[in-house]
């Protein structure tokens, strides 16, 4: 394990299958978990419908409201900054494309590199100052909980070697193409785990939220 | 064999002019990086030098190494250098053979004791003895013997460098690199299947100069032919950063002369020479011809996925993977489901009416 070479081909063969494997159980798992245990029976008369404003909520709540966007500018700005930016380096990056057409037999088409570089700074920066907003507003501080810190260092990880990797910032590449794709598979193993879950239950949460406001015969 | 002439007597025999060598002396030092005032240097030195002893030893190999070799340029004055050192054992290229052989290798190695250069291509194998031996003599026991009183080794190729293609997955011989077994002797690897000839000769010709080892990279490779990667001298490289890549051998991509990384070129990780010396007296080289670079450089490059592959693409079948775990995922997500609605179904049925008077009454 002391060459670089003999490490990528670890990571991008057997490291690979194991992270793989947790993580599409991981999830699996627990999406039947949270989808099968549903919410709690509401015994009370309904006031409203749950459909409809569960529907709508998926979608408003993906705007900010002026008064949250008042209170806390920077969470907004640098959260949206973070995920436009992942999104873009993640999907649109041509060889992680190569990688979901090799696991799901499609593809579609990616963006220039320049671009997606561009994007990927912009993750950068809105992780970093997600980092400055928990480490220096003192309700943040004191609501931030190990496992925070964890999945913020387990997500940064991945787009800092990645970045170092495409410039080629570390030499010999064969290493930091290994650690980019070693950061990924800790991310993946501890993803069903963790917050990370977010990604899948988002707009499953929202839903929950619209219905249970709609039921109540209130705005969600 | 070898006589005291130097190399400038030598060439000189051969009809080469003071104008020719100076000129194969200032692509060396350009070859090599070297500033132009090291020309002059170079010239004296080459000059000067004496045929050394060079040892060749072929283990499990293809031959593809000497192939390379005596195709470099020929008949360009790089061959002619190699025709003016003194080979003194080489299987595929010597005359003699059986026993004549095997006394010339040994008289060479007691004649320059301390000074031949050994250069070996092929891997060693470590699983049996009689997989592959030479006059009965086992590859191990005749490097073991031949390394002893090098002046450095050269392992050339590969399989010498890395354990290439023998040592690939399941590496039924248990071949190994020379590095592996000799620890007490300099060794330049000059990796590559097989090496570019140019680059052969090129430290051969760095040794002779100035009798020192070339700067060396982490795996023992020169710096200046090894130092920067395919990719990045790659001269289709715009269009990769442009995202403009060719999806078959064939197609308008392909034609235009777009970036092969999506058919499995392993350039970004590949260090070698060939995008800026070229192949067939600098002709064309892989990329150049259309096809991806198969990182032919590096060790275990015959383990590292297929050829056919990106870069990015796992080395196991994801798809399979994947394909496993959400069954089983299925699996014990329905299993987990299946309890989660019986625990419901139990508290449901559970499930009493409590009035305000039945409050009342009990506190």
């Amino acid at each position: 394990m002391n060459e670089p070479m003999d490490f990528l081909i670890w990571t991008r063969g057997t490291a690979f299958d194991i992270a793989v494997t947790i993580f599409v159980i991981g999830v699996i798992l627990r999406l039947f978990e949270i989808i099968s245990l549903g919410r709690k029976q509401n015994l009370a008369e309904p006031k409203g419908t749950e459909f409809g404003p569960g529907m709508r909520t998926i979608f408003t709540r993906s705007i900010p409201d002026p008064g949250t966007f008042r209170r806390q500018p920077l969470t907004v700005v640098t959260g949206y900054l973070f995920h436009i930016g992942l999104f873009v380096g993640l999907f649109l990056f041509v060889p992680h494309i190569e990688l979901f057409r090799a696991t799901f037999g499609f593809g579609w088409p990616g963006l220039p590199n320049p671009i997606v570089d561009a994007a990927t700074v912009l993750a950068i920066i809105g992780l970093l100052a997600g980092l400055w907003h928990r480490l220096m507003n003192p309700v943040m501080r004191k609501i931030s909980s190990g496992e925070d810190w964890l999945v913020w260092t387990l997500t940064f990880l991945p787009i800092l070697t990645g970045y170092l990797a495409y410039h080629r910032m570390v030499n010999p590449y064969p290493l930091i193409l290994g650690l980019h794709v070693l950061s990924v598979e800790a991310l993946l193993i501890a993803f069903p785990f963790t917050k990370l879950m977010h990604t899948f239950t988002v707009f499953l949460s929202r839903w929950y939220n619209g219905a249970m406001s709609g039921r109540r015969g209130v705005e969600s | 064999m070898a006589e005291n002439n130097t190399l400038g007597d030598s060439l000189r025999r051969h009809g080469v002019s003071r104008r020719g060598f100076l000129k194969f002396c200032t692509a060396t030092a350009s070859l090599m990086a070297l500033p132009p005032s090291m020309v002059p240097a170079i010239a004296a030195a080459l000059e000067k030098a004496r045929r050394p002893s060079v040892i060749w030893l072929s283990f499990q190999e293809c031959t593809g190494c000497t192939e390379s070799l005596t195709r470099s340029h020929s008949p360009s004055v790089e061959s002619l250098i190699f025709d003016h050192i003194s080979l003194d054992y080489h299987h595929t290229l010597q005359a003699a053979a059986g026993e004549a052989a095997e006394a010339a290798r040994e008289a060479a190695m007691h004649e320059n004791k301390g000074n031949y250069i050994l250069v070996v291509d092929g891997s060693i194998p470590l699983g049996n003895p009689g997989y592959s031996t030479i006059a009965g003599i086992s590859n191990l026991q005749m490097l073991e013997e031949t390394a002893k009183d090098a002046a450095a080794i050269v392992a050339v190729g590969t399989c010498a460098a890395f354990g290439g293609l023998p040592q690939a997955n399941p590496n039924p011989t248990g071949a190994v690199s020379v590095s592996d077994i000799i620890k007490n002797k300099p060794i330049i690897n000059v990796s590559g299947c097989p090496p570019i000839p140019t680059v052969i000769t090129g430290v051969l010709a760095h040794f002779l100069t100035f009798g020192t080892i070339p700067e060396l990279d982490q795996y023992n490779r020169p710096k200046v032919f090894y130092g920067q990667s395919i990719h990045d001298r790659c001269y289709r490289r715009p269009f990769y950063d442009k995202g403009l890549f060719a999806e078959t051998f064939d197609d308008e991509g392909a034609k235009a002369g777009w970036c092969l990384y999506k058919l499995g070129c392993k350039g970004p990780m590949t260090y070698n020479a060939c995008a800026t010396t070229k192949w067939n007296q600098g002709t064309s080289w892989p990329v150049e011809s259309g096809h991806g670079c198969l990182g032919c450089s590096e060790p275990r490059f015959w383990d590292a996925g297929g050829f056919y592959n990106a870069l990015s693409v796992p080395i196991s079948d994801n798809s399979q993977t994947v394909a496993f775990a959400a069954a089983a995922g299925l699996v014990l997500g329905a299993a987990a489901a299946g309890l989660n609605y019986k625990t419901k179904d139990e508290a449901q049925k559970a499930h009493a009416n409590v009035t305000v008077d039945d409050l009342e009454k009990t506190s």
